[in-house]
């Protein structure tokens, strides 16, 4: 009897310490992915920042369409690919301006941008064409 | 000095070849164009078959009434009395296309007729596809296998059958816009600009404009992107190809009023969804990984997959919920069709009883593609070494391909550019090896040093770049174990590596080398392989491919008839019927009749509505007072009906009669085929009293009798 109680307790104490030591993790990971990040140039936050702010919006418009209804259905996939369009494009320069990206050091960073401008003129001509 | 006078060498070179390749292509356009021009030389400028003449109809009122009106057009002279809806069920690119060059063509004082335009759109479109399949394959493996698989698709018979001059169908231009951006999708994948990717988009929105095999494009090049991730290729430059593609591809797609909404709620599209979906998620994760230590990223990877694993089962299980409840999953008959080659013809009888969507023969592989069939696993094994992004591209088009040109034989036409591009790589580098060999013997023979023949041919930069890898892995292994003076060491082992790989390269380069005779021989045969292939196209271009269906030919025994029948028949109709009668006949002739006879018509060959279709099978399968109760509710005046037995034409509608009773048997039970295949029913036959079936081979049944409640208008 004596025995089993021990062995409850020994388990209690195995899960428990699994708990705190995943916690640490998650905490180590938080910390790490923190500070990995803070090191990053400035003009790569802002182009981030400029792409959590479409997401964001995009996800209002789906909260949108979900408590008032999907009537004019084409203006909501106008609307919600606009901004997931221009999150990508976002994306695809920060790729392509990236210094540590070995791939396109040669790229001239005016050469992305202006792709990239491109890309959101064709992006944003067919949006309001479907707009209705 | 001997450098500076190399470069310029090679400068040289580089812009004769340059202008070399510019010549070929236009030769290849020429090639192309002239190859088509069969059936303008020997019977006339005239626009063939069944659809084409939809098309010419549906071109025709756009350049007469502007693009406003077309999109808005509302067609009541056929489907009587449905009417279809032109503006939103025709995929716009070709006649868009045709339009444009005309109104261009006028806009600069050459005055050429609607016709002419769509006559020749065709084999100008064939020239274009041509140049791309350059493109193409220059991106996969370079410029000679370019020049010779856009060679072999001007003139591959598959492609001819549906380009001739006078086809004026989509698939004119749509194979044109599946090379395009199929191109430039392989061009961003390479170089990673966002420039290509927004072309890729634009040309793929005219490819959606143009057939309905677009739907093609966007599962393979989601499937090509799970390979590569698979594989573990990813990079950035395939998420630059791949992510706006998507989103711009659809939002394009969606502006086409054909597809609509369709763009995002059937199953042919979901595909691209969740390839893109994994495409972010493994973007993320090498993200994570780049900006993390190792020992962090194995910590958060065992959090991650925990927690997500969970939650994608959750989503997957809604996915499966929402697709799994409608009965079709999701996907369109057509694509059923192809998927399960069975579907057709268990649920949807019209689809089966088309002759294009019959699973092709053997010997119609051999018709169609002919010499590439046997150039095509060559060119398989070539792409891959070395294996690409864009050669693996190539190998899964030319699978998918195979698999469903296998389905229905109208698909042929999409397995002939992946069969060419194919045969093109192995062609090429058959010529390569084979020369390069000759060169070389060549150079032997006449005496020059070795160092000489190794600076001659750059070819060989490959071969002895494998040899030189192999040597320093050998040498590093040796010279491990003695490592005391490590600089001495170095020199050592760079001088050894110097002279061990001047030596085994000339030992590589005769190994890679055959024999003089032996490459001269395999030369002759190549070109005579090309010969053979040229000589069995241009015959298929000119007999089998260039008959426009609606003039006839036959031989007689007093020689060789050439009928206009069908044309006279619609001339008839035209002048001397009322402009608002109705005419009733198999949904085969209903283009051509409201194109050429422009009368209202009951069914055509969009064959969007199959109870109307019913409706006149069961028609044309009843007898006489049925018949004419049925004919009397659609308000119908005219039937027409077509008869080869007299002059040995194969496909009229005797032949089609059974077709007719198991479509109308599918929606009007009282119609049993059994009924129908002992006693042949004809409705009307007359003959010069001689009764006997050309086609059939048999006595006409029921010879002299009466019709009652029809009256016999016109034969001819």
């Amino acid at each position: 009897m004596y025995q089993r109680e021990r062995e409850r307790e020994r388990e209690r104490d195995y899960r428990e310490e699994m708990a705190r030591s995943t916690g640490k993790d998650a905490q180590a990971l938080f910390h790490s992915l923190r500070s990995a990040y803070a090191a990053t140039p400035t003009t790569l936050k802002i182009i981030d920042l400029y792409m959590g702010f479409a997401v964001f919006t995009a996800l209002i418009q789906v909260v949108y369409m979900a408590i008032v209804g999907s009537f004019p259905f084409n203006s909501f996939l106008s609307g919600v690919l606009s901004c997931v369009g221009t999150a990508i494009l976002a994306v695809c320069l920060r790729i392509q301006v990236n210094k540590d990206n070995k791939e396109f050091k040669d790229l001239p960073p005016e050469r992305a941008f202006a792709d990239f401008v491109l890309c959101n003129l064709v992006l944003h001509l067919v949006i309001m064409n479907f707009l209705g | 000095m001997a450098a500076a006078a190399k470069a310029g060498e090679a400068t040289l070179r580089h812009a004769f070849g340059n202008v070399l390749s510019f010549f070929i292509l236009l030769l290849i356009g020429v090639l192309a164009f002239s190859i088509r021009l069969f059936s303008v030389i020997k019977y006339e400028s005239v626009i063939h078959e069944f659809d084409p003449y939809f098309n010419y109809r549906v071109t025709q009122f756009l350049t007469k009434n502007g693009i406003y009106d077309f999109w808005n057009w509302f067609d009541d002279r056929t489907w009587y009395p449905l009417g279809r809806v032109i503006g939103g069920t025709v995929y716009p690119g070709l006649t868009l296309t045709a339009g444009t060059i005309w109104w261009l063509l006028n806009s600069l004082n050459i005055p050429l007729s609607v016709e002419t335009v769509c006559v020749f759109t065709a084999p100008i479109f064939s020239a274009f596809a041509s140049w791309a399949t350059y493109l193409l394959t220059k991106e996969v493996k370079g410029a000679g296998a370019g020049l010779t698989a856009a060679a072999l698709l001007a003139m591959v018979p598959s492609y001819i059958s549906r380009s001739v001059a006078g086809s004026y169908d989509n698939e004119a231009v749509a194979i044109f816009a599946l090379i395009i951006t199929f191109y430039l999708y392989i061009k961003t994948l390479n170089t990673g600009s966002l420039f290509y990717a927004t072309l890729n988009a634009i040309a793929y929105f005219y490819m959606v404009c143009s057939w309905g095999g677009y739907t093609f494009i966007i599962n393979l090049i989601p499937m090509h992107v799970l390979l590569c991730i698979v594989t573990g290729r990813y990079s950035s430059r395939l998420y630059i190809a791949y992510a706006p593609l998507v989103v711009l591809g659809t939002l394009l797609a969606a502006l086409v009023p054909v597809v609509g909404f369709n763009a995002v709620m059937t199953s042919e599209h979901f595909a691209s969804f969740l390839v893109f979906i994994i495409l972010h998620v493994v973007a993320l994760v090498y993200y994570i990984k780049g900006i993390l230590s190792p020992k962090m990223f194995k910590v958060a990877v065992t959090l991650v997959v925990s927690v997500g694993l969970v939650v994608c089962c959750a989503v997957i299980a809604i996915l499966v919920a929402l697709v799994a409840s409608s009965p079709t999953k999701g996907w369109s008959g057509r694509s059923l069709s192809l998927l399960d080659p069975t579907y057709a013809s268990k649920y949807i009888p019209i689809i089966a009883s088309v002759s294009e969507h019959q699973p092709p023969t053997w010997p119609s592989y051999f018709m169609d593609i002919n010499v590439l069939a046997f150039l095509v696993p060559a060119g398989i094994i070539a792409c891959f070494l070395p294996l690409s992004d864009a050669s693996s591209f190539v190998v899964l088009y030319i699978v998918t391909s195979v698999y469903f040109s296998g389905v229905m034989v109208r698909l042929m036409l999409v397995f002939a550019p992946a069969a060419c591009i194919m045969s093109g790589i192995a062609l090429s580098q058959a010529f390569d090896v084979f020369t390069r060999s000759i060169k070389f013997q060549l150079l032997r023979i006449l005496g020059f040093s070795e160092a000489d023949a190794g600076d001659g041919s750059s070819a060989n930069v490959v071969p002895e770049n494998d040899a030189v890898k192999v040597d320093k892995s050998e040498e590093t292994i040796k010279e491990r174990p003695s490592r005391k003076n490590k600089k001495k060491e170095k020199e050592q082992m760079e001088k050894a590596q110097a002279e061990k790989t001047s030596a085994k390269s000339k030992t590589e380069k005769r190994l890679l080398v055959l024999p003089m005779e032996l490459s001269v021989i395999g030369l002759l045969l190549l070109v005579f392989m090309g010969a053979f292939y040229v000589v069995h196209c241009v015959w298929a271009a000119a007999e089998a491919y260039s008959a426009p269906s609606i003039v006839l030919t036959s031989y007689t025994h007093e020689g060789l008839h050439v009928f206009d029948d069908f044309r006279e028949a619609y001339a008839w109709l035209r002048h001397n019927t009322e402009v608002d009668d109705k005419v009733a006949s198999w949904w085969d002739y209903g283009y051509q009749t409201t194109a050429m006879a422009n009368r209202t018509v009951i069914v055509d060959n969009n064959t969007w509505n199959n109870t109307h279709i019913a409706t006149v099978g069961t028609a044309m399968s009843s007898p006489e007072k049925a018949a004419w109760e049925i004919f009397n509710s659609l308000d119908v005046k005219y039937v027409l009906v077509v008869f080869g037995g007299l002059v040995g034409y194969p496909s009229d509608d005797i032949n089609k009669f059974l077709w007719m009773v198991r479509i109308g048997g599918g929606v009007f039970p009282h119609i049993k085929e059994p009924d129908y295949l002992v006693g042949l029913l004809l409705l009307f036959v007359e003959t010069d009293g001689k009764g006997f079936d050309r086609v059939r081979r048999t006595e006409i049944g029921k010879k002299y009798f009466k019709l009652t409640h029809f009256e016999e208008v016109r034969q001819s």
